[in-house]
């Protein structure tokens, strides 16, 4: 009888266990048998190669994709069967590839409708735009180098502008895990830089997982590596460890 | 309310029924296979598709009357000749209306919606103006007429019977064309990536103006096939554009056989609650039973899981 | 202006805007139109109440229902029942095989009157069922389609069947309903007759003051942040599920408000035009009524007032003088406004108009949407009909 205390504990110590996770579209196992564990505070850095089924684990955890079997556990609530916006208020926060914000409204309401209050549509219709609402979004702005832009409709802003805007949307939030689906596909090198300054500020006190291909950013920010392949886990561990396991030089240049 | 029959006036009734749904089905499927190509390839709403199949209709009265004047010798076979000139004359209204506005819209589905509802309504004017606001019937050449008797209770019109086969024809002709032909290739090519099918040759403005054309060339067959059973008015086409999209909807908008299997459940359900309940509410039943279907079930009966 | 924030939810250029509609219904029009052409334009406000569910409904949430007939027919059909019940006293209808019971249930041999009738007659449950039957109904097909992620086209096409639907089932259940002529010959309310001229003129300001009540509602709704998480849902739905709404539930609450707002307008053509019929319910008036919202703007609250009136203006007086061109009229203005000014009168308004009034109003128009979309001009059309 002792066994699941002593798994419940060790679930306790992760802020997300993936286990047996599986999905399968028409019987491709898009993610066959994954499980993964995250830490409170750690940074976990996904690379694959294309199709390897990244981006699909981070729809399993968020909920947009249902899983065939397996379990996701965030600090002990079982995500497989929660809808979406209740996995978001549950403090899990997602950032798509392409950047996904509301072209038609500004920056400011953009990050206002992020603001975690006033989700119901009831609330909606009362929410007021008071003094703390607006110094919160105030904050956020000058984090991502938004400040001047506040009133400007975001279909203005140039590509860069539009993913700090939408990490922007998730800081909002202030959720407890931050999935971030390549942060900075698509920057120029002085907003990578600024990215990954932005990046270093916002994951204190949470855990963030990232998918990423620039192997220079990875290294800057990663505490540790899980390399998929076809669905399945290759490698996991520190950089360094990773980058020296002869199974990931073999999928990453063996071709 | 059994009672009043005997056990084989019962079962011939039941099979004449079905003989009656049969032809609905058949109706079902031919206005359904134009919708099904443009709506379910293409993912634009054509709510002038009855206004398409009319045309064909008119165009059939019209041949039928050229050779009934003109060359009475061939009045037998005339009706094969107006089924392609409505094939062409539908084909050819289409094509112009996805240049002229269709491909404006491609991005803007509910905006279609609005615009061909908008040419339905110019359509039936001119159907009006120029045709009459009265309903035609075509004359069948006499191997049409009559019925064959299968027992002594049971006999099916041959109409009926032709344009039985008639469907069967034209769906054949549709599959072969959609998942054989290296052209119907192209189009599920343009379906399923419209930018790496344009990147690879495909002329993907030239496919969609041909599929919008044989959609509307399909519509324009079933309206020339629904005048050996009905006659033909200006806003005819009307009556059947809900159903048709509850078929095409029902049957998982992007499979063929989907939209067979649903026209042919639609199709017999009606008939069969017709026979035991009145016209009206036979139809709300089988409307509101697919309308609730739809709700509960939104994809459709066929339909693929595709990773998103 | 976003941050400074409003205290109150309408913005000086909004204000302008209801004051000239309020002006140009309340005061111009009943000074210039006989009582005739009066009543036409009650007429067609009752209209508006759909064009300005629709904004909400279609403009800002992108949800394009083709059976907002069902609605206005629910609340016109409510109202109906009370009216025709009190037209159908005892004494009114002595000569019936069953005295007490509308003419066309008499007609078609139904001695008692049906358990749903019952109920209406009084008039406060009937105000009730005016707003609420229909909400009820939005909530239900609402509610299993949007949480089943059903939208678009799908969404246009069932609601459609369903105003098909609703159609042949009031043609079809005679008795009850009145069949295809409606249920007629509405004399009183509480006692009041509705068919004098001094009645109609009063009912078209009632109708004129709940027109200006739902405005001001429709605005408070476009201006709170459900406003804004419309538009959201609109552009990226994904997103706003992933900010933590559950975005089928707003959907739901526009739908249902679209609906309460038609069958407002429904109730009221009942009132104004004295009887209800199964032609207000099916698919051509519900997508004619789509293209009202259209042709004034579909994301202007005030356009589509204007636009409800501009497009009933045409028809009244191109069926009265060539019917055979009404159609080529309106299926070219679904055309054209489709390809060519998709965001109606009040989008011309915005390009052509706006800049130009700009420095007069002090930069009052300067968003794209919902600022008074058409100038009083060509809001006076109406009167130009004379």
């Amino acid at each position: 009888m002792n066994t699941p205390v002593i798994t419940d504990t060790m679930n306790k110590d992760f802020v997300l266990a993936v286990e047996g996770l599986t999905v399968s579209f028409d019987g491709f196992k898009a993610v066959n048998d994954l499980s993964f564990y995250v830490d409170e505070n750690e940074i976990r850095v996904i690379i694959g190669p294309n199709g390897a089924g990244k981006t699909t684990v981070l729809d399993l955890i968020c909920g947009r994709t249902k899983a065939t079997t397996g379990s996701i556990k965030f600090k002990d609530q079982e995500l497989t069967r929660m809808k979406e916006h209740e996995i978001v208020r549950a403090g899990v926060g997602r950032k798509f590839q392409n950047p996904s914000i509301y072209e038609d409204l500004t920056v400011f309401e953009n990050l206002e409708i992020s603001y975690p209050k006033g989700r119901s549509v009831v609330g909606a219709l009362t929410f007021r735009r008071d003094a703390p609402v607006k110094e919160r979004v105030q904050e956020i702005a000058e984090m991502i180098f938004l400040a001047d832009q506040l009133d400007q409709r975001a279909e203005y802003l140039s590509h860069g502008q539009k993913q700090w805007l939408e990490i922007g949307m998730l800081l909002i939030q202030d959720p407890e895990l931050l999935m971030l689906d390549e942060p900075v596909a698509g920057m120029s090198v002085s907003e990578r830089k600024k990215t990954a300054e932005l990046l270093h500020t916002i994951i204190k006190n949470r855990s963030v997982i990232v998918i990423e291909h620039d192997m220079k950013f990875v290294e800057d920010i990663a505490h540790k590596v899980t390399v998929l392949h076809q669905g399945k886990i290759l490698s996991e561990g520190p950089m360094a460890k990773v980058q020296a396991d002869p199974k990931v030089i073999e999928v990453y240049l063996g071709h | 309310m059994f009672s009043d029959y005997s056990l084989a006036e019962l079962g011939s009734i039941f099979v004449m029924q079905g003989f009656a749904g049969l032809i609905l089905f058949s109706v079902f499927v031919l206005m359904a296979l134009g919708l099904a190509i443009i709506f379910g390839q293409m993912g634009v709403i054509n709510m002038a598709h009855g206004e398409f199949m009319i045309l064909g209709a008119y165009v059939t009265y019209f041949t039928s009357q050229f050779f009934l004047n003109f060359i009475p010798s061939l009045f037998n076979i005339y009706f094969f000749v107006a089924m392609i000139l409505a094939f062409f004359a539908s084909g050819a209204l289409g094509m112009f209306i996805e240049w002229a506005m269709i491909r404006r819209l491609y991005k803007r589905p509910l905006d279609t919606l609005l615009a061909t509802w908008g040419l339905s309504l110019i359509l039936q004017q001119v159907y009006r103006s120029v045709f009459g606001p009265r309903e035609v019937g075509v004359e069948l050449p006499e191997w049409m007429m009559g019925s064959l008797p299968v027992t002594d209770m049971v006999e099916v019109q041959i109409n009926g019977l032709f344009v039985m086969g008639l469907t069967i024809a034209i769906t054949v002709a549709v599959a072969v064309l959609m998942y054989k032909s290296n052209w119907g290739k192209q189009v599920r090519a343009v379906v399923q990536n419209r930018v790496m099918a344009g990147a690879v040759g495909i002329n993907t403005e030239k496919v969609d103006r041909y599929t919008f054309g044989l959609g509307c060339g399909i519509a324009g067959v079933a309206g020339s096939a629904f005048t050996m059973i009905g006659s033909t008015g200006p806003t005819s086409g009307q009556l059947y554009i809900v159903d048709t999209f509850l078929v095409v909807v029902f049957g998982g908008a992007q499979s063929l056989l989907g939209t067979i299997a649903s026209a042919f459940t639609i199709s017999q359900a009606q008939s069969t609650m017709e026979f035991f309940l009145s016209g009206s509410t036979a139809k709300v039943l089988t409307l509101l039973s697919v309308v609730i279907i739809l709700m509960l079930r939104p994809q459709g009966l066929f339909v693929i899981k595709v990773r998103r | 202006m976003t941050k400074t924030g409003r205290t109150f939810f309408l913005r000086p250029q909004d204000m302008i805007g209801i004051a000239i509609l309020a002006i140009l219904l309340l005061v111009v029009l009943p000074l210039t139109l006989d009582n005739f052409r009066l009543q036409f334009v009650g007429k067609y406000l009752t209209y508006a109440f759909v064009a300005l569910g629709l904004v909400l409904c279609w403009g800002y949430a992108g949800i394009l229902s083709l059976g907002q007939g069902v609605f206005f027919g629910l609340g016109g059909y409510c109202m109906a029942m009370f009216l025709k019940l009190e037209a159908s006293s005892v004494e009114n209808t002595k000569i019936q095989t069953t005295p007490g019971i509308p003419d066309f249930m008499d007609w078609n041999q139904i001695t008692q009157l049906p358990w749903f009738w019952e109920p209406f007659h009084h008039l406060g449950f009937t105000i009730i069922a005016v707003l609420v039957v229909p909400a009820i109904f939005a909530f239900v097909v609402g509610f299993a389609m949007f949480k089943r992620r059903v939208g678009g086209v799908y969404f246009a096409i069932i609601t459609q069947a369903l105003a098909a639907i609703l159609t042949i089932l009031i043609v079809g259940q005679q008795g009850y309903t009145g069949g295809i002529n409606g249920i007629t010959d509405l004399r009183t309310l509480n006692g009041w007759d509705i068919r004098t001229d001094s009645a109609k003129t009063i009912l078209y300001f009632v109708c004129v003051g709940l027109l200006l009540a739902s405005i001001l509602l429709a605005y408070f709704v476009k201006s709170s942040k459900l406003g804004r998480i419309l538009v959201a849902m609109r552009d990226k739905e994904d997103r706003v599920r992933f900010s933590g709404y559950d975005v089928s539930n707003f959907k739901v609450f526009v739908f249902c408000l679209a609906a309460s707002l038609s069958a407002i307008g429904g109730a009221m053509f009942t009132l104004q035009v004295g009887f209800m019929s199964p032609s207000f319910v099916g698919i051509v008036p519900s997508i004619e009524m789509v293209i009202y919202t259209a042709v004034g703007g579909r994301l202007s609250i005030l356009g589509a007032i204007y636009g409800t009136l501009l497009v009933n203006w045409a028809k009244t007086s191109f069926s009265e003088s060539f019917p055979e061109l009404w159609l080529f009229g309106l299926g070219g203005l679904f055309i054209a406004v489709v390809l060519t000014f998709p965001n109606g009168i009040a989008g011309l308004y915005q390009t052509y108009v706006a800049p130009r009034l700009g420095p007069l109003f002090g930069g009052a128009a300067k968003r794209s949407d919902a600022t008074p979309p058409a100038p009083p001009s060509s809001g006076h059309a109406p009167a130009a009909a004379e």
